[in-house]
């Protein structure tokens, strides 16, 4: 019985190559599948920084400025921008690397109500959010941020926003991926028109709809 | 007394050893990028992205300069060896960890340097390329759970490090858990048999 054994080994090993390189092409299924893990660590989220530290939020000296091509500038402090006429959502978070992360719960201010409280100028075609995550800075059209569904959010889950998801305050614009949700806003300019924000710099869509940009 | 036989060359277990190391470093690293808790903790993401990357690259970089620099013919042997499920001198089950470790290393590396194209082009950029490198991960992790326990808690099979860190085991163990391996010749009392032949 000394036949020649096969070649088991090099076949499996062949077998595992060729299926982890083809999932790179099936489509969103293999993430899917793995997103549908319950026990996902930190919920599924994944957290994604440019800058050396994570700002740091401070109840007291915390302010969100509102300025740029408006009649009426505003400066909002925690207290204030919580008094605000509150709305909430549960919708999905789409990061463009692959990831999800379903029925998230937001909490905040419509991002329409506040650029209605200052008045934006005939010239503001664009919004641009400044982080404090330094230098992230991201931008809209005006059309898109007044999306019934823009929110600033500043509760995730029925809790504060943690630090990590951009504590106090978040930019939620739900049909777009997760670099336009821009963490840690600390400044709201109207502009003429939207401009190129930290990852478009590097080549990711400004217009950046959920399946329908960057190629996906 | 116990004789002793030869289970691992030294290139075999310097292979064995920096492959480890650099396994280890790469799953510290990556776990601060992809846990949530630990990415807030370390903050610097693009500084431990950094580490990552150029530790995979060490990786790979390392593995093969051993393979070169050590005993290149003797680790193609080895390599042969596993192209067959049959039990000689490793049973099947070390050979398909070995050969899983093995693809899942080539995977890490292909989908590792696409996420950092991808980040810099966008015609490296596809759908699934995270989520891969996290399923291999997971997978990994799962082997290294089970390899640690056989090579380091079961009692009938942790004789089996002593190969790993001495280079060889005893004769008596050897005959019990791999019957038809044609154990080497007794290499004398000193254990260090890897210095005569590397």
């Amino acid at each position: 019985m000394e036949a020649q054994p096969r070649k088991l080994g090099r076949g499996l090993f062949l077998v595992t190559v060729a299926g982890g390189l083809s999932s790179l092409w099936w489509g969103k299924s293999l993430t899917r599948a793995v997103s549908a893990v319950p026990f996902a660590p930190g919920g599924g989220w994944r957290i994604y920084t440019v800058a050396p530290t994570m700002p740091k939020f401070d109840p007291a000296t915390w302010k969100l400025e509102i300025g740029g091509l408006v009649d009426k500038p505003m400066t909002l402090s925690y207290d204030e921008l919580r008094a605000l006429p509150r709305t909430s959502q549960i919708r999905n978070f789409h990061c463009v690397t692959g990831w999800s992360v379903s029925n998230v719960h937001w909490t905040g201010v419509r991002l329409s109500d506040l650029l209605d409280r200052v008045s934006p100028q005939f010239s503001a075609q664009g919004v641009l959010f400044t982080s404090a995550e330094i230098p992230y800075t991201d931008s809209l059209t005006l059309e898109q941020a007044k999306l019934h569904d823009v929110l600033l959010a500043y509760e995730m889950d029925g809790k504060p926003l943690p630090r990590e998801h951009g504590a106090p305050v978040r930019l939620v614009i739900p049909e777009m991926y997760g670099y336009k949700n821009v963490k840690w806003v600390s400044r709201i300019d109207l502009v003429k028109q939207p401009q190129d924000g930290y990852w478009e710099q590097l080549g990711y869509d400004r217009d950046a709809w959920v399946g329908r940009s960057n190629g996906l | 007394m116990t004789r002793y036989v030869r289970r691992f060359t030294r290139s075999e277990r310097t292979f064995h050893w920096v492959n480890a190391a650099f396994f280890l470093y790469l799953l510290a690293t990556g776990l601060v990028l992809y846990l949530p808790r630990l990415s807030a903790l370390f903050g610097r993401r693009p500084l431990i992205k950094d580490l990552h990357f150029w530790g995979g690259i060490g990786w790979v970089a390392a593995l093969a300069a051993v393979a070169l620099l050590g005993d290149t013919r003797g680790l193609l042997r080895t390599m042969r060896e596993l192209e067959t499920l049959d039990h000689r001198r490793f049973n099947p089950g070390q050979k398909v960890n070995a050969i899983l470790n093995a693809a899942i290393t080539l995977l890490f590396v292909a989908s590792g340097l696409l996420l950092w194209l991808g980040e810099r082009d966008t015609r490296f950029r596809l759908q699934n390329t995270v989520t891969l490198h996290d399923v291999l991960m997971l997978g990994a992790l799962a082997l290294l759970a089970g390899h640690l326990y056989l090579a380091v808690i079961h009692p009938a099979t942790r004789h089996a490090l002593r190969g790993m860190t001495r280079g060889t085991v005893s004769e008596d163990w050897a005959r019990r858990h791999h019957p038809r391996w044609e154990v080497p010749p007794d290499p004398g009392e000193g254990t260090t048999t890897g210095a005569a032949r590397t």
